[in-house]
């Protein structure tokens, strides 16, 4: 009987096994995060401190300053009247209902967050485009990145930065690049063959071909990427208040331990409206760029 | 003779192969579809030789897939040779380092494309100055030297265009500004009027003869088209199957095409406006009389001077005016006719 047991139940290892398995890795982590935790803390501190400054800096600034300074970049970047007055209402609406404070927390850590993932993701991305090493290496992990649940993201960081903001923003990070990593890589691997075989042709040398036709003729599609990065770290927010980041997503939280529908429905349809503005304009910009690649003649 | 400017030898090219194992077969013989078949390479050029003297224009001619595209990117190192060398006034071009390569690119010979492949992210002005900006001359030496190409190109009023914004004939003036731009030696045209209109083509032929006629750079030019091949070039190679057929004078491939092949292509052609009448003149005999006529002169053009003269005969005189053979209408029409026969 004993013997067929295998048959009914899935033979999975011991228990004891399986216990000491995860306590030792648990065990190393820990003493990992024990001894370098410090240092890694320290490397993270310019971060920590620009993160504080900036977040001060909206908060403290007025309310009509802020919205002004907002509506202009806004402009510069979209080039549309309908997107600025859809902007000003929005953050006129966030004011009015007392979410001004946390939305401009939100605002400083997505600013933060969008900065460091292009950073990070367009390097990484064009080395991917010029290497199928690099892209047959980078690409299985960007798929683990993006189909592990986000919250996972949370325990190695907490674990090794304790809470706080840094710790948020690395999740964020994290959870938020891969989006800028595949389409940086897939405009770049696009380009004209053509029009590379010309700037070769010219004697252009790596660096002119990069800087001079890649990654403009790539621009387009990198923006597509920076566009779901942001609306990706948007998402991320909500999770990462969860550890202690400060914004919209603090409320949230409380709304589902205290049952408070309203004010978790207003903060949501803030962290929405962030969501659309930033989508708007970013998709904008990308269309503008598109359109002076592709003019077509009308004279 | 001179030096030629660019002299290939034993080009060979197979794409797909390692030299050690694929250049035994083809020193053999081995053919195209066999070294496809049970090798798995595409054998794109077979031991070409061409040399090609200073300012004058070597045009190539072959149907699609003959290995037009390949033999003239081997000439800017585009593509690497399976064997052979190409040797660009008295230096190997397989010999230079990667630097040498670019400086190569950059001052002696650039290019013109049949796809135009132009930058569609930089204005006619930043396309016809790229060239310039890559050797990193500074902006208002890059800025003179455009205005001058814009100018001299017919490109007046378009200089802050995008090339998308342009017909395909203003957009090759912008390739072709791009090459001049760099004041190279050589110029290399891979097919570069094939995709335009016929009379655009014309338009842009005329121009490039003219450029030539004040700049005599040494031009290496593609096309498939033979027309076009007996107005520009001053010497025309016939590839076949990555082989040159023949080669030599627009006339004298008319006059005697090497195989059946070369004769199917010629046989349309109007030999009128190829042919001089030096290649037809009879021997010049005691009492012939007539117009006197240049032995360069086409045959259309002496029947012209013979109708307007109203003679039935002319003196061919060679270039310091000697009499040196003579030309009756019965010569000229015969010529201009005569059906192109196989073989020498
Ligand atoms: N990169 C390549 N790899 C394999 N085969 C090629 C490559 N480029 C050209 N070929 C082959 O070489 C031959 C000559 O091509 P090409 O030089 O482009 O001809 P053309 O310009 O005369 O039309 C063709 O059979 C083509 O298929
Ligand atoms: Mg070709």
């Amino acid at each position: 009987m004993a013997d067929t047991s295998w048959w009914v139940t899935f033979p999975q290892m011991e228990r004891e096994t399986l216990v000491g398995f995860r306590k030792a890795l648990d065990g190393a982590y820990r003493d990992f995060s024990r001894s370098y935790g410090d240092a890694i803390e320290a490397f993270f501190e310019p971060l920590l401190f620009f993160l504080v400054w900036f977040e001060r800096l909206l908060i403290n600034a007025p309310w009509w300053a802020v919205l002004v300074v907002v509506c202009a970049l806004v402009f510069l970047v979209g080039r549309s009247w309908k997107i600025v007055a859809g902007t000003a209402v929005a953050f006129l609406l966030i004011g009015y209902f007392g979410m001004w404070k946390d939305t401009m927390s939100t605002m400083s850590i997505i600013t933060v967050c969008t900065l460091i993932a292009i950073a990070l993701g367009v390097p990484i991305g064009i080395v991917m485009a010029r290497s199928d090493r690099a892209r047959t290496i980078v690409t299985p992990i960007l798929d683990v990145m993006q189909t592990m649940p986000a919250f996972v993201y949370l325990i190695p960081v907490v674990m090794l930065l304790g809470i706080g903001k840094v710790p948020g923003v690395i999740a964020v990070v994290i959870y938020a690049i891969p989006p800028v990593i595949r389409l940086t890589n897939l405009g770049i691997r696009l380009v004209d063959r053509d029009v590379l075989e010309a700037a070769d042709a010219f004697g252009a040398s790596g660096w002119q071909r990069l800087v001079g036709v890649q990654i403009p003729l790539a621009l387009p599609t990198i923006m597509a990427g920076i566009n779901q990065t942001i609306m990706m770290a948007l998402a991320m927010v909500v999770i990462a208040s969860m550890i202690g980041v400060q914004g919209l997503g603090q409320p949230v939280l409380r709304s589902i331990t205290n049952q408070y529908f309203t004010l978790g429905l207003l903060n949501g349809l803030a962290i929405v409206a962030l969501a659309i503005v930033f989508d708007r304009v970013s998709q904008a910009y990308g269309r503008r760029m598109q359109l002076q690649y592709e003019r077509i003649s009308n004279v | 003779m001179s030096e030629p400017m660019i002299d290939i030898r034993g080009l060979c090219k197979v794409f797909g192969g390692a030299a050690e194992t694929v250049m035994p077969l083809v020193r053999e013989g081995i053919g195209k579809q066999e070294l496809l078949d049970r090798h798995n390479c595409v054998l794109a050029l077979r031991d070409i030789n061409l040399a090609i003297p200073a300012e004058s224009i070597q045009v190539v001619m072959g149907l699609s897939g003959s290995g037009k595209s390949t033999l003239i990117r081997h000439i800017n190192r585009l593509i690497e040779p399976t064997y052979g060398d190409i040797i660009v006034d008295g230096q190997s071009v397989s010999g230079m380092d990667a630097s040498a390569l670019r400086a190569f690119r950059r001052n002696t010979a650039s290019m013109v494309f049949q796809g135009f492949a132009l930058m569609p992210h930089r204005t006619v002005r930043e396309n016809i100055g790229y060239g310039l900006k890559v050797r990193g001359l500074d902006r208002d030496e890059i800025d003179t030297r455009v205005s001058h190409w814009i100018d001299r190109i017919g490109l007046d009023g378009f200089a802050d265009r995008f090339p998308t914004e342009l017909s395909g004939g203003m957009q090759q003036r912008v390739g072709l500004g791009r090459a001049l731009a760099t004041d190279p030696d050589i110029l290399l045209m891979d097919e570069a009027f094939s995709a335009l209109d016929p009379v655009i083509r014309v338009e842009m032929q005329n121009i490039l003869l003219e450029l030539q006629a004040e700049l005599r750079k040494t031009i290496m030019f593609i096309t498939h088209d033979l027309d076009e091949a007996l107005r520009i070039g001053d010497d025309i190679a016939i590839l076949r199957d990555g082989e040159i057929v023949q080669q030599g004078a627009p006339q004298d491939i008319v006059l005697a095409p090497a195989d059946d092949y070369i004769a199917e292509f010629v046989k349309d052609i109007n030999r009128g406006r190829v042919i001089q009448v030096g290649r037809v003149m009879a021997p010049i005999t005691n009492g012939t009389t007539g117009p006197a006529i240049s032995h360069d002169s086409l045959l259309e053009a002496a029947a012209i001077a013979l109708a307007e003269a109203g003679a039935d005969a002319g003196i061919v005189t060679a270039a310091d005016g000697r009499p040196v053979g003579a030309i009756s209408r019965g010569d000229l029409m015969a010529a201009m006719v005569a059906r192109a026969t196989a073989g020498n």
